[in-house]
């Protein structure tokens, strides 16, 4: 049976002032030029409410580098999206935010590098970043906005997870996500420098732990998990093809964000077909949608239909096979590579993500 | 999640006055086959009863003015209503989609 998706992440930019070295993005980013314009981007937001989509993304690069930002809020609120910006919060004044939050913005997500500003601006690449992230939590709380502070970790920064839940509290906000980073793209070209050491994330799992108990009822604390100390892998976006979609800033349609990463893939576009032609027709989306696609030890798996072999992008990006089971499964015949590539530590100077 | 159970400060004081913060909406979603409340980043299904449930909590009446009004439309004993509404009101304000 085919699922109707519940969420859209729209990339509306590859433009952003930070250099974060584990950008989600992919590395070859797209220009300017061939970004979707704001009529193209309205009709796909009604497209995607009319498909089932309750919940959009506005996300980039740095949603705020788009001077249409406030329109497009307008036209996913007025086609009935909860509508979500995930921002970098440099390049948004309180005056957008106002604006936004006039037009129907339901959410704001800002990320944090650090509780500590020096380490903060320096894993940005961005002078002066982290102050501006603060001036904006606490204009999002003004404007009676919910906020989530969302905090990705790794060797530089995973010691702190403790005063960044702190900060996501004195900022108001009823959320944070602690996000051990995941390995595409900017981060697995800068793995090695991002990697935490084992007993760094077993010390980062106690503490989560003992902060998630402290502040039950005062703020939520999710979690993504680091992967490469993980025993089975993580139902990338809850199963290809099956509960979300991502659209890139020139609006090529994909089923997860790093979904380029995988050679071969056709992966259509809005500017040529609709987003329901898409979700049910495009071969990207049916390429590993189900269990039919999956090989053994997977296909006879009790756990198939909990995690879906895992990410299709990380079996991709460390076997070379994208129906291979995730490496990061303890049942992965390629398991032990995994622990080789995580034991590659260093404190050498980021690759920073530049257009 | 076990003290909550023994913890008195956990339950709902008769004069609360639940409400959904902004950024916290129910929808009723033919594609989606149901009721839904949106949150940021999450979404929950909620049936017809937790659906009827939540729709009062406007910040308008009092938990126990909602509770006696749940009691009657439900026909149901007024302790265990109180019990299950509590249970319910509680689990969303710990997950910070319900003021109190």
């Amino acid at each position: 049976m085919l699922h109707k998706p519940l969420g859209l992440l729209a990339e509306l930019t590859h433009r952003c002032p930070l250099g974060c070295p584990y950008c989600s993005n992919p590395l070859a980013l797209d220009a300017r030029e061939d970004e979707l314009d704001t009529a193209a981007w309205l009709r796909v937001f009604r497209e995607a409410a009319e498909l089932g989509v309750l919940q959009l993304h506005l996300s980039g690069g740095e949603p705020g580098a788009r001077r249409d930002l406030v329109d497009l809020a307008a036209g996913a609120h007025v086609a009935g999206l909860y509508t979500n910006l995930i921002t970098s919060a440099v390049g948004i004044t309180e005056e957008t935010l106002g604006a936004l939050a006039k037009a129907g913005l339901d959410h704001v997500q800002i990320s944090i590098q650090d509780s500590d500003a020096a380490s903060a601006d320096r894993i940005a690449g961005y002078r002066g970043a982290f102050a501006k992230k603060r001036a904006l939590a606490a204009a999002v709380v003004r404007h009676n906005l919910l906020l989530t502070v969302n905090a990705v970790v790794h060797r530089a920064n995973i010691e702190r997870i403790g005063d960044m839940v702190d900060l996501a509290l004195a900022l108001g906000a009823s959320r944070i996500e602690i996000a051990h980073v995941q390995y595409y793209g900017w981060a697995l070209k800068n793995r090695a420098a991002l990697m935490p050491s084992r007993a760094q994330v077993e010390r980062a799992a106690a503490a989560l732990s003992e902060l998630r108990s402290r502040h039950h009822g005062r703020i939520v604390i999710d979690a993504v998990i680091p992967d490469y100390y993980a025993r089975y892998p993580k139902p990338c976006v809850g199963g290809w093809g099956r509960r979300s979609l991502n659209v890139t800033p020139s609006g090529k349609v994909l089923p997860c964000h790093a979904a380029e990463s995988l050679t071969g893939l056709e992966f259509w576009n809005v500017r040529q077909h609709s987003l329901a032609d898409i979700w049910a027709n495009s071969p990207a989306f049916n390429a590993f949608r189900g269990t039919a696609w999956m090989k053994e030890p997977c296909a006879s798996c009790p756990r198939r239909e909990l995690d879906f072999g895992g990410c299709r992008c990380q079996a991709f990006a460390l076997t070379g096979d994208a129906a291979a089971t995730d490496p990061v499964c303890q049942l992965a015949p390629d398991h032990a590579r995994v622990a080789q590539l995580a034991a590659v530590q260093t404190d050498a100077p980021y690759a920073y993500r530049r257009m | 999640m076990e003290h909550r159970l023994s913890d008195p400060s956990a339950l709902i004081p008769s004069e609360a006055r639940p409400r959904l913060p902004r950024g916290v909406r129910l929808v009723h979603n033919e594609a989606q086959g149901g009721w839904i409340l949106l949150a940021p980043e999450r979404v929950f299904k909620a049936d017809a009863i937790a659906a009827e449930i939540i729709k009062r909590c406007t910040g308008e009446v009092t938990f126990a003015e909602l509770v006696d009004e749940l009691a009657k439309s439900y026909a149901a004993p007024r302790e265990r209503v109180l019990a299950d509404v509590g249970a319910l009101l509680r689990g969303l304000a710990d997950k910070r989609l319900l003021e109190l």
